[in-house]
C-alpha cells in the first residue's frame, strides 16, 4: 500500500481537502483540533520526517502548513490547518510529539503571534530581545 | 563538590559569519546542559522576499549563506518551477548540478580545515584551505565570482559553462581527487584522530529521527537520506553516484561521510561534464501563476527547504526558508551533553554550523563572575588533549 493510501486509511474523515500538485507534492487539510493526531500518525506511526512548518497570514485566518517528507519516495506531504480566530489565535503544540517541532513553533509564535498550547519553552527564537511586545512582523496589515 | 560553571560561547566574533550563542553548563569537566540561542543574524529575509519580484528573490536568498551560497537559490528555483510547472532545458540542469557539487567540495574542505584546527591539526587546516582555493578559482572562471555565483535563475541558469573552461575544470578535479586521497589517509590512518573523534558527540539513529536532522549529520547516524537521490532535481538522476552512510553517529563518522562525499561530488561533476548536451540554458519564463510550490536542494549541510506561494502577481506572497542547520544545531543538545569541555568545540562544530563564536568562548566562575578561560584557552584545551594522546601513541 502506498504511503498516501496509508495516510487516507488512518486519518479517514479527518482529512478535508486533498490536493496533489504532482505525484511528489501532496497537500491536505485537517481541522485544527485534529492537528496533533494527524502529526502523530505521520511522524510517529508512518515515520515521515518533519521538514518545517510555514505560518501565513491570510484573509481567512492564520494558516499553518506542516511539511513532512517521506524520504523513501521523495514525497512531500503538507498538512494545512486554519486558525480562524485572528484576535486570539491558538493551536495545540506538536513539541510534545518530538523536539523537532520546538524551534519552528517558537518562530511562528514570535512572527505571527500564534500561541502553541502545551509548548515546553515558548520564548523568542529569532527576534531581538528589545523587539516590542505584541508586534508580529509577518502579520499583514 | 565542583562549581557549576556556565560557559558562554558567542554570540559575536568578527572572524565568523554566523553568530550563535551557546551556553554550556558544566560540572568539573563534564557538560551537563546546554542552552542554544540563535537569531543574532536574523535579517527578515522571508519578509523582504515578499516585496521582490520572482527574479530578484533568487539574488536575495543567495545572500542567506556565504559558504553554501548557491543552495538557497537552488532550492528556490526548484520551488518556483514546481509551482509554475516549468520545464528547464537539459543543459541548464547539468550546469546547476556541476555548480552544486563544486560548492559541496569547497564547503566540505572548509569544514575539514576548521575541524582540524579545533583539534590541533593546523596542518590539516592549512592544506584543506589550500585545496579549497582552486575550486574558488574555477567558480571565478565560470561565473566571475569566487562566491555568490548568481548562476541560478527561474527556468535555467544565467551563464553557460564554456568549452574552453572544461579542461581547466577537469584538471582541478584531478588535483582535488589526489588531495582527497591525502586527507582520507591522514584521517583514517591516524590513531590520535581515532582516539580524539571516535565515540565523541554521538547522535544515535533514533535521536537523529526524533530531532529530524538532515545531511551529513543524519547520514553519519545511519539515516540513509539524501534529497539528491530521494527527490531528484537538476541532473542528479542522470548520473551515477552513491549516498555515503555511516552507522556510528560520532564525529569520526561525520568526518568520514564528508570526506567520502567529496569523491562522489568529483564523480558527479566528471560525468556531468561528459554528458552535458549542447543547447539552450534558459526556458523563457513569462508569468508565474497563482499557486504554491515546494523546492528542496541538498546543501553541503543537508536539505534546504523553500516554500513559495504566489497569488498570480509578480511577487511571492509567502516565502518560507528553512536551512539545514536549523534542524542540526538543535541536536547539539544531545550530542554535547555528557561530553567534556575539551570535546565541546569539536562537537558543536561537527554539525558544521558556520563556526561563529567558538573562539569567543569565556569560562566564568559563577560565584565570583571571574573570567578564568577565554576562547583561545578552550581551543588550546582541545588541542592539548590531542597532544597528550599523541604522546601516548608515541
Amino acid at each position: 500500500m502506498s504511503i498516501l493510501d496509508e495516510i487516507k486509511q488512518r486519518l479517514k474523515d479527518k482529512i478535508g481537502d486533498w490536493y496533489e500538485h504532482n505525484p511528489r507534492r501532496i497537500y491536505f487539510s485537517v481541522d485544527k483540533k485534529e492537528i496533533k493526531e494527524a502529526a502523530r500518525v505521520l511522524f510517529k506511526d508512518l515515520g515521515l520526517r518533519f521538514a518545517t512548518a510555514t505560518g501565513t497570514d491570510t484573509p481567512q485566518g492564520f494558516e499553518i502548513l506542516y511539511h513532512f517528507s517521506f524520504d523513501k519516495t521523495g514525497q512531500m506531504v503538507s498538512v494545512r490547518t486554519l486558525i480562524e480566530d485572528k484576535h486570539n489565535p491558538q493551536i495545540d503544540s506538536l513539541a510534545v510529539i518530538s523536539p523537532a517541532f520546538e524551534w519552528i513553533e517558537r518562530e511562528i509564535w514570535e512572527m505571527l503571534g500564534i500561541k502553541f498550547i502545551g509548548h515546553p519553552n515558548l520564548k523568542r527564537l529569532l527576534l531581538a530581545d528589545d523587539w516590542p511586545e505584541g508586534k508580529y512582523p509577518l502579520r499583514q496589515r | 563538590m565542583s562549581h557549576k560553571v556556565v560557559i558562554p560561547i558567542g554570540p559575536y566574533h568578527p572572524l565568523q559569519e554566523e553568530p550563535e550563542f551557546f551556553r554550556l553548563f558544566v560540572e568539573g569537566e563534564t557538560v551537563v546542559d546546554i542552552d542554544i540561542n540563535i537569531g543574532y543574524n536574523h535579517r527578515g529575509i522571508e519578509k523582504i522576499c515578499e516585496s521582490k519580484h520572482f527574479d530578484q528573490v533568487a539574488f536575495v536568498v543567495e545572500r542567506i549563506c556565504g559558504i553554501c551560497s548557491t543552495s538557497h537559490p537552488f532550492a528556490y528555483v526548484n520551488a518556483v518551477e514546481d509551482l509554475a510547472k516549468i520545464e528547464v532545458p537539459e543543459r541548464a540542469l547539468y550546469i546547476r548540478t556541476i555548480i552544486g557539487e563544486m560548492e559541496r567540495i569547497h564547503s566540505h574542505l572548509l569544514w575539514l580545515g576548521l575541524a582540524g584546527h579545533f583539534i590541533g591539526y593546523n596542518t590539516v587546516w592549512m592544506w584543506a584551505w589550500r585545496y579549497r582555493e582552486p575550486i574558488l578559482d574555477c567558480f571565478e572562471m565560470i561565473s566571475g565570482n569566487r562566491n555568490h555565483y548568481a548562476m541560478m535563475k527561474v527556468g535555467g541558469v544565467r551563464r553557460d559553462i564554456l568549452d574552453q573552461h572544461i579542461p581547466d575544470l577537469k584538471k582541478t578535479l584531478d588535483q582535488i581527487s589526489r588531495a582527497t586521497d591525502m586527507f582520507k589517509g591522514a584521517v583514517m590512518d591516524d590513531p590520535v584522530i581515532h582516539a580524539r573523534l571516535k565515540g565523541i558527540g554521538v547522535l544515535t539513529r533514533q535521536q537523529a529521527i526524533e530531532w529530524s536532522v538532515v545531511g551529513p549529520t543524519a547520514r553519519a547516524s545511519g539515516l540513509n537520506i539524501d534529497v539528491r537521490r530521494d527527490d531528484p532535481y537538476a541532473a542528479y538522476d542522470r548520473v551515477d553516484w552513491n549516498v555515503i552512510v555511516r552507522e556510528e553517529g560520532d564525529i569520526f563518522a561525520k568526518t568520514v561521510v564528508r570526506i567520502l562525499e567529496m569523491y562522489e561530488s568529483i564523480r558527479i561533476i566528471r560525468q556531468c561534464l561528459n554528458k552535458m548536451p549542447k543547447g539552450e540554458i534558459d526556458a523563457d519564463v513569462k508569468d508565474i501563476p497563482a499557486g504554491e510550490g515546494i523546492g528542496r536542494a541538498e546543501a553541503p549541510r543537508g536539505e534546504v527547504f523553500h516554500y513559495v506561494r504566489s497569488d498570480g502577481t509578480n511577487r511571492p506572497i509567502r516565502h518560507k526558508v528553512r536551512a539545514p542547520s536549523y534542524m542540526n544545531i538543535a541536536s547539539n543538545k544531545i550530542a554535547c551533553v555528557g561530553g567534556t569541555i575539551s570535546d565541546a568545540t569539536i562537537t558543536l562544530a561537527a554539525v558544521d554550523p558556520c563556526y561563529c563564536c567558538t573562539e569567543r568562548v569565556a569560562v566564568i566562575e559563577r560565584p565570583t563572575n571571574k573570567k578564568v578561560l577565554n576562547g583561545w584557552d578552550l581551543i588550546k584545551l582541545s588541542q592539548e588533549k590531542t597532544e597528550r594522546l599523541r604522546k601516548n601513541y608515541g
